[in-house]
């Protein structure tokens, strides 16, 4: 799956993904899961840069809506994620070959 | 005898120059980061698979990052190095802390606290929509992922880093349809005596702002900010300038009004705090050798106030110097007093950046009461503009017992400071009268469980 292409979504009626990758863009593919479905991602992408190179938001809508992270350093903790079904910050957290990112809350109990 | 332990907290220009003072005197440091690798964030360091040069990293920061990193590659094999560790609690003369998940308690006899800065932010309607970023935060995506938050984006703030970022994206290739400075030309043009402090400085700003107009990126002045919009993401920002109400579509929004320390630390160590006027913040105090008023507890760089990477550095050193005299060593008054030379220039440049860009605090009273003011627990501010007026609220910790303001997961980092600015206006008091928000352990949300310890 080509990582910059988006996936369309109920959540926004825009398909173009939120973040651009701008230099060192041929760095090598990493496949990894994404709510059950498969994604990939570049060596060094942090969690949250791979979700948003494919989609316009990191979390889906739950009560709050839906949330694309904010401060990217750690501090605002909208980022949280389920990686391998365990807690992580999406902004803190690198990408590896096979992980499984869940974004949902009601599954991460967020 | 034992030489005592010496604990830092924070790898970035203070921690490492810190420690980096302390090794030369032949003390041992622990250096405690929460990041994988050391430079704090202005001097961040990519995950390994990026390659590209310093000079395009950093520009004209690229030296200083540069001289940071072999610092720490010395380091990093005669400090007790802990990267990927939160420090999450300070008492008894102990730091708790994680890494991996597991847990550890760390003792100290001094510690620094170089804990550094977030951005400091001021709501609008629809700023929790998808795509929109702190200034920090967008260039991070930059700097240590190649990357930029949007395909069309608008930076709206005030402060050095709004030219800076437009500048380090517009040269990356990304598209920035306008860059909205709160701040006038006029609040600009009287700080410069003190912004002349820095004559280099002050000469990369002004190259920046020329660079963006050379390149025709538009930069508008005195912007009274509007509010955001879009379905399900950002589509449009909505601001006023000179009467004329203005629209831009974007993607994405990089909002920034300077910075705030991370003084979390401090305060559960029991440090006394005072307020900033300049800053409009509660900082720890700290007396000329960087000394808090807990004995033996010493602060440096942003997380001690706002002065930016080059006095992080100089005080890092400055409280190494002072804590290597505590230890027995002897105490460096030359290089001392050349650091305190040095911090004093600083100091006045950085009144005149607090002057040429205020924190438009006088927009505060004017958010419609449908904008979210606490975004973890989505308190709007009608909502408790409410509660303060009916359970006549008029301090921050009974505010946030009653609202849930700074209850939700980021401890009060993001809305803590506008919080205070809404009470303080509502109430009629000065901001420094409303007081500041208590810590709580742990600094920040943990994941659970842990793993024993070893």
């Amino acid at each position: 799956m080509n990582p910059n292409a988006s996936s369309p979504s109920s959540t926004d009626e825009s398909v173009q993904p939120q973040v651009v990758r701008l230099v060192e863009r041929e760095r090598p593919v990493l496949a990894f899961t994404l709510d059950g479905a498969p994604a990939s991602a570049r060596e060094g992408d942090t969690v949250l840069t791979a979700v948003l190179t494919m989609r316009r938001h990191l979390v889906e809508a739950a009560t709050d809506g839906p949330c694309s992270g904010f401060c990217l350093m750690g501090a605002c903790q909208e980022c949280w994620v389920a990686v391998d079904r365990k807690p992580v910050r999406a902004c803190s957290t690198l990408v590896t070959a096979g992980m499984h990112v869940a974004t949902r809350r009601h599954v991460i109990g967020g | 005898m034992a030489d005592p332990s010496i604990v830092i907290v924070g790898a970035g220009p203070a921690g490492i120059r810190a420690a980096d003072a302390l090794a030369r005197h032949q003390l041992r440091t622990v250096l405690i980061d929460e990041a994988p690798k050391g430079g704090g964030q202005i001097y961040r360091q990519p995950p390994d698979a990026f390659q590209r040069p310093y000079s395009a990293r950093y520009g004209f920061e690229a030296a200083k990052a540069r001289a940071i990193h072999r610092t720490m590659e010395r380091l990093a094999s005669t400090v007790d190095y802990r990267p990927s560790t939160l420090a999450w609690n300070v008492w008894n003369r102990q730091l708790d802390v994680l890494c991996a998940g597991r847990p550890d308690r760390v003792p100290f006899d001094f510690l620094v606290i170089a804990t550094g800065a977030t951005d400091r932010v001021l709501p609008l309607p629809g700023w929790t929509l998808p795509g929109v970023y702190t200034l920090g935060g967008a260039q991070i995506a930059l700097k240590y992922q190649g990357c930029a938050i949007g395909h069309r984006i608008v930076l709206l703030g005030t402060g050095p880093l709004l030219y800076l970022v437009a500048y380090q994206y517009a040269k990356a290739g990304a598209c920035i349809a306008a860059v909205l400075d709160t701040s006038t030309a006029a609040a600009k043009r009287r700080a410069l005596s003190g912004l002349a402090a820095r004559p280099r400085t002050l000469a990369k700003g002004l190259y920046y702002r020329a660079w963006l107009a050379a390149h025709g990126v538009g930069v508008e002045e005195g912007v009274e900010p509007g509010s955001i919009a879009g379905t399900g993401a950002v589509s449009q920002v909505s601001y006023r300038r000179k009467g004329a109400e203005k629209t831009i579509q974007c993607d994405a929004v990089g909002l920034g009004f300077g910075l705030r320390s991370e003084t979390q630390l401090a305060d559960l160590a029991g440090c006394r705090f005072r307020f900033d006027a300049d800053s409009r913040q509660w900082l720890p105090e700290c007396n000329t050798d960087g000394e808090s008023s807990a004995s033996g507890i010493y602060l440096a760089g942003d997380g001690a106030g706002i002065e930016g990477a080059d006095a992080a550095e100089l005080w890092g050193e400055r409280v190494g110097l002072a804590i290597a005299a505590r230890c027995g060593r002897p105490r460096d008054s030359a290089r001392i007093a050349a650091i305190d030379r040095q911090l004093a220039r600083l100091a006045r440049f950085r009144a005149g950046l607090e002057r040429a860009f205020p924190f438009p605090a006088q927009h505060v009273s004017a958010l419609s009461a449908d904008t979210i003011l606490c975004r973890c627990e989505s308190i709007r501010v009608g909502e408790a503009s409410a509660a303060i007026r009916d359970f006549k609220v008029g301090e921050m910790n009974r505010m946030k017992a009653i609202t849930r303001v700074g209850m939700g997961r980021c401890q009060g980092r993001m809305c803590g400071l506008v919080a205070a600015e809404l009470l303080a206006a509502q109430t009629r008091q000065d901001i420094a009268a409303v007081g500041r928000l208590r810590g709580q352990p742990p600094v920040k949300p943990m994941p659970m469980p842990w793993s024993s310890p070893p």
